[in-house]
């Protein structure tokens, strides 16, 4: 199986010093947050790579690198074969169009001046190709009617919103798409629908997800392979299976712990200690270690190698 | 004690229109007893944040409560307004909203807001309103509480401010809190130990607490009873076990069923067709039957069915009954 797209060690910094009189006034060293720390990963074409991680796991960030939204600080990412870092900007140009995005918010996501018609072919009209009915074929394929195209978005519930944005992402053919977040401000019975039609289209189109998501339902119903993100490092990646039957990681432990969940009437359980700690002063050693039952000295100063164990890449001194 | 701290009694709430009149909030009844968590669960637009916000009187215009009652401990309340409501909220009804960073004043300490709090409400000295307030932050697990009593909110984490805004809500030891969404905004890490406090404050205080959410999960581990809401009604009131585990009312069953669950796999999720109706435009009979396959000739017309009038759990002429395969 190839990987279409390959992460390799893969950093971003994001630059929060004071502006530059500051600096001088009141001697601040510049800061930096290491919004995305040493990622690695390979998702095979066809498959569904969920990303989870709370907030400020750097899981929206890795996200809109592999889309050309934010550059990345070292690393390289392969898509389809094409490190994107350092071949030809047409070349990169021309796998990106393989890649489309949907974003969290259908709401903010399109534009409230334009029909829904120039909204779907948009991405196709760009490029100056003939987007003849277009918009309205791809209405139908996500479950909405023809009729639709004349409409503007206010018209539309948001449910139907994130299916135009399904759509638009569906207009340039493309064999990726990164979704962020898609169903977090959608009721639950909604919510399924949207998720349906996503498994119908991947089905249908051969489509590969990169899913990006904070609930952890959504994304055992959703992925084959999960990483789980802590303060921008991957602390475990697995198949998902092997994820929840077994997860290795302390922190990937306590998601699960903590998650609700829909058959445990009034458990009793030890809420997890702590809050995820300031990204811009991590604690040295494993980020976890604070919040870390197992953590014990090795912990506190070195920081753990990715291991394999079994199928699953763990980021771990104790876990075995 | 006796009877139920909270009563609510075919509550209505209308906003009038130009194109008519909307009931966000239509004959709606429930009782909350001290200790107890009510779940109001349903999706947006289902008239569950109205709910909570008649109870503790702080519905915006043009929205009023045109019928039914609301009784805290036995006594009326839905008539009062201006001074006489302001003195009963924060000291006999606490509230909790979705986002903390909006419910705290940014430019006071949280001291300074919690025995502004107290003060107003309780008679005591100020020395004592401010041992007060650094019992009430040990108490929401606010860690080194005397030394940060002096911070202003946006020194405090996401987290450790939903802990204020708790620690805000029982300062003036009220007998009720109305919790709205109270950690939608939050991780799941957090949201599970705010959780963990609310049901022990509940149970050591007890505290009635209406916990308002769309999040079926955080019902069914935190709720005692929970209250389905659909298009401003009530479409099932039950124990939590019985309204989670044998759903009744096809639209709870239908809720259930589409939320992703931990054996379910790559199986399709089920859908309930549609969406929920607008409020100028709810059909006759029950709001429920354009969505529902189990609506025959009399749920399309009125009477609508009403909890009262079905068997008191559901809100169905045909509700699912308990073992009863749901089809897919």
């Amino acid at each position: 199986m190839t990987a279409l797209i390959r992460l390799e060690r893969l950093t971003r910094d994001f630059d929060v010093s004071k502006p530059w009189l500051n600096r001088v006034i009141e001697r601040l060293p510049r800061e930096t947050l290491r919004a995305v720390s040493d990622v690695s990963l390979e998702i095979p074409a066809g498959s569904v790579y969920a990303l989870v991680g709370e907030s400020g796991s750097g899981k929206s960030t890795i996200g809109r690198i592999v889309a050309g939204l934010v550059r990345a600080s070292g690393g390289t990412v392969e898509i389809d074969g094409v490190d994107t870092v350092s071949a030809a900007p047409a070349r990169v140009s021309e796998v990106r169009r393989e890649l489309q995005m949907i974003f969290q918010d259908p709401f903010a996501s399109l534009n409230p001046r334009w029909k829904v018609r120039r909204i779907i072919a948009e991405p196709v009209a760009v490029r100056g190709e003939s987007t003849e009915g277009l918009s309205e074929r791809l209405l139908e394929q996500v479950g909405l009617s023809a009729a639709d195209a004349n409409k503007y978005p206010h018209e539309f519930s948001g449910g139907q919103r994130q299916r135009i944005c399904i759509a638009r992402a569906l207009a340039s053919n493309p064999k990726i798409i990164i979704c962020d977040e898609p169903t977090s401000a959608l009721d639950v019975s909604v919510q399924s629908q949207v998720l349906n039609l996503m498994s119908d289209l991947r089905e249908e189109l051969g489509l590969t997800y990169l899913f990006i998501s904070h609930d952890l339902t959504v994304v055992q119903h959703m992925a084959d392979r999960i990483g789980v993100l802590y303060l921008g490092a991957l602390v475990e990646e697995a198949p998902r299976d092997r994820l929840f039957a077994e997860p290795k990681h302390p922190y990937t432990q306590m998601l699960f712990d903590a998650a609700p969940r829909m058959d445990a009437f009034g458990r009793e359980v030890e809420p997890p200690k702590g809050e995820i700690p300031d990204a811009i002063n991590p604690p040295p050693g494993c980020p976890y270690h604070p919040r870390c039952p197992m953590a014990t000295e090795v912990c506190w100063t070195e920081v753990p190698q990715t291991r394999h164990i079994g199928e699953t890449r763990v980021r771990c001194h104790h876990a075995e | 004690m006796t009877g139920p701290v909270l009563s609510v009694r075919d509550l209505v709430v209308e906003i009038p229109t130009r194109r008519g009149v909307l009931r966000p909030v239509d004959r709606v009844s429930y009782d909350i007893a001290a200790g107890e968590i009510l779940g109001v669960v349903g999706e947006s637009g289902a008239g569950k944040s109205m709910t909570g916000n008649a109870v503790i009187g702080l519905l915006d215009r043009p929205a009023r409560i045109t019928a039914g009652e609301i009784l805290l401990t036995g006594e009326p309340i839905h008539g009062l307004n201006g001074e006489a409501l302001r003195r009963l909220r924060g000291r006999r009804m606490g509230m909790i909203f979705q986002d903390p960073l909006t419910s705290l004043n940014p430019l006071l300490t949280v001291g300074d807001q919690l025995t502004e709090t107290i003060l107003e409400h309780l008679p005591v000295s100020a020395a004592e309103a401010r041992k007060r307030a650094i019992a009430a932050l040990e108490e929401v697990g606010i860690p080194a509480a005397r030394q940060r009593i002096g911070s202003y909110p946006h020194e405090f984490s996401g987290g450790m401010r939903q802990r204020v805004v708790i620690a805000l809500a029982l300062c003036a030891e009220p007998e009720l809190i109305v919790a709205d969404e109270p950690t939608t905004a939050l991780d799941v890490s957090v949201q599970a130990q705010i959780i963990a406090l609310l049901k022990r404050l509940c149970r050591e205080r007890g505290v009635a607490v209406m916990l308002v959410t769309h999040d079926m999960g955080v019902i069914a581990e935190a709720a005692d009873r929970v209250a389905v809401m659909y298009a401003g009604r009530l479409a099932e009131l039950g124990p939590v076990r019985e309204v989670v585990g044998n759903a009744r009312h096809p639209y709870t069953a239908g809720l259930m069923a589409s939320t992703p669950s931990a054996s379910g796999g790559h199986r399709r999720l089920r859908q309930i067709p549609g969406a929920m109706p607008r409020l100028d435009a709810v059909p006759d009979g029950c709001p429920f039957h354009p969505r529902c396959e189990r609506a025959e000739a009399r749920c399309r017309q009125a009477p609508e069915p009403m909890l009262q009038t079905c068997d008191g759990r559901a809100a169905c002429w045909f509700p699912v009954v308990a073992d009863e395969e749901v089809p897919a």
